[in-house]
């Protein structure tokens, strides 16, 4: 797998100004593997796809898709790599103005010049591939937190990308929804062959379906390996992520410039 | 220390005028990007059509009765005064020239401003803050081409309808006061107006100015959304500064446009 990497950073820094969001890093994901990103909030894992999207470029280092440098991309061949690419948002981002046939089917009609009858066949194949036809007409303010999710990842997946980012798409489900998309996200990425990259702070259900899990901490990979490598990790901070304790490695409180008597005045007293 | 406290309103001026004049440019960079991708808003003319009903249809009931009213009030107020002075007669003329001229293009657009400016600027501001607008590019959709663009369009083509609406409506409110409510006769409340309205120098050049209105109420309400801080926050003061700014611009545009016209 490791020779065969459809998505390789090289030596990526990126930061907003003085404050450095990501150092040096690199790391490889193969062709039609799924790939986790795991970090606390704040260490830069939706940056990471955001790379990989063409949202920002690295400042240095290299971004490779399919061998090629994103970061180097002009207008036009940003727009032709992100055709290949289907992403899907934390919230769902579903345009609300637009019934759920018309999101899944907007990619569609932007990108190509079929008939209303082929579209209308391809949007509720897709559809139904994540388990919702029969809500073709409704809005999406009138579905529910899990079902847009999932309405949004037929949408992603309208013009079968060879690539999926995923930002945080466990975050605010209930445990039946989280497991639904959990599922899709699996049987997705093994029916198209997708090279996927999921970024998520959620372990357990991660775990059970990605191929390998890259841990970033302090805009750095902390630590990285199969599932069954990382739950048999002896790195502490691996085992603090993992069993998700508020003190070890990772301090619980935030480095104060003050000690709390002093905060409170009563140093020296 | 007491330097820098009596230089901190001058900095302060200076670094608000930057900021205005930074905010200028952008907006001239976003104007000339509207255009150039405004291929599609043309292609596909539906999506601009769509719009138009947004802006424009659905801005009719309060453009319609406001310009009832306002002919209305001009009615009244301008016969108590020209009977003054035994002209009663040119009601009609009255009426209708400070409507083609002045009152029609200003008090549409600032209405259009109030109405479609603010709609515009909160939808498009909480696209962007929903990440709608990113979602779009990441499927490689430009935003400024089927979400900008096309609003723009909408809101230059419906701001001159809009005007002669309000026209029609407030030339109907005078005849309503003069003619019917005060018995004026109405052979000459029209033939008044027939003879002193020039096509050209009163209704076409009151056209104009609704174009350029038009022009620049949509431009700033596109361009605030899209320039909003993405929170309900950001939005908020966002649609606020699209009413305030149009407002402002829609006045000083009349008086540069009125000394170059007449």
């Amino acid at each position: 797998m490791q020779n065969d990497s459809f998505i390789e950073f090289k030596h990526v820094s990126f930061g907003y100004g003085d404050r450095l969001i990501l150092q040096d890093i690199s790391l490889k994901i193969g062709r039609g593997q799924l790939v986790a990103i795991m970090g606390g909030s704040g260490s830069g894992k939706t940056t990471l796809l955001r790379l990989i999207s063409g949202q920002i470029r690295a400042q240095q280092g290299q971004v490779l898709v399919d061998g090629r440098d994103v970061g180097r991309m002009n207008q036009r061949e940003l727009y032709q790599h992100r055709r290949r690419m289907g992403m899907l948002f934390q919230f769902g981002a579903l345009f609300t103005d637009l019934p759920v046939f018309d999101n899944v089917a907007f990619p569609i009609r932007e990108h190509t010049s079929l008939s209303p009858a082929m579209v209308r066949d391809l949007v509720l194949m897709k559809l139904h591939a994540v388990g919702l036809r029969g809500t073709e007409s409704l809005m999406p303010a009138e579905l529910s937190g899990g079902m847009s999710r999932r309405i949004a990842l037929a949408r992603a997946i309208a013009l079968d990308p060879q690539i999926m980012l995923y930002d945080e798409p466990f975050t605010g489900l209930d445990p039946i929804s989280l497991a639904t998309i959990a599922l899709l996200i699996k049987k997705l990425s093994d029916a198209l062959g997708t090279s996927a990259v999921m970024v998520t702070h959620d372990v357990h259900k991660s775990l059970e379906i990605v191929d390998y899990v890259y841990f970033i901490a302090g805009g750095k990979i902390a630590a990285a390996g199969t599932p069954d490598e990382v739950r048999a990790s002896d790195s502490p901070w691996v085992h603090q992520f993992i069993h998700g304790e508020a003190d070890g490695p990772v301090h619980f409180a935030y480095p104060a410039q003050q000690s709390l008597a002093g905060s409170f005045g009563l140093e020296g007293a | 220390m007491m330097l820098d406290n009596l230089l901190a309103p001058l900095r302060h001026l200076g670094h608000s005028s930057i900021n205005a004049i930074w905010k200028l440019g952008m907006m001239s960079r976003f104007l000339l990007a509207i255009l150039a991708h405004s291929g599609q808003s043309l292609l596909r003319f539906q999506l601009t059509i769509r719009e138009v009903y947004f802006a424009g249809v659905l801005s009719l009931i309060i453009i319609v009765v406001s310009g009832l009213f306002v002919g209305m009030v001009l009615g009244l107020q301008g016969y108590n005064t020209l009977s003054r002075f035994g002209s009663a007669d040119a009601l009609g003329a009255l009426v209708a020239l400070s409507l083609l001229r002045e009152l029609g293009p200003v008090l549409a657009a600032l209405l259009f401003a109030s109405r479609s400016g603010s709609a515009m600027t909160a939808e498009i501001g909480l696209m962007k803050a929903t990440e709608q607008l990113e979602a779009m590019s990441v499927m490689a959709v430009d935003p400024v081409a089927r979400v900008v663009a096309p609003r723009f369009w909408a809101g230059v083509i419906s701001m001159p309808i809009l005007a002669a609406l309000f026209n029609v409506m407030g030339i109907f409110g005078g005849y309503l006061v003069g003619v019917v409510m005060i018995g004026l006769d109405e052979g000459t409340f029209w033939s008044q107006m027939q003879n002193n309205v020039d096509l050209h120098s009163d209704v076409i050049n009151g056209l104009i100015k609704s174009l350029f209105f038009g022009i620049a109420v949509t431009l700033i309400a596109v361009f605030e959304g899209f320039d909003a801080t993405p929170t309900a926050a950001g939005v908020s003061s966002a649609t606020t500064r699209t009413v305030v700014t149009s407002a402002l611009v829609i006045l000083a545009l009349d008086f540069v446009l009125t000394a170059f016209m007449f």
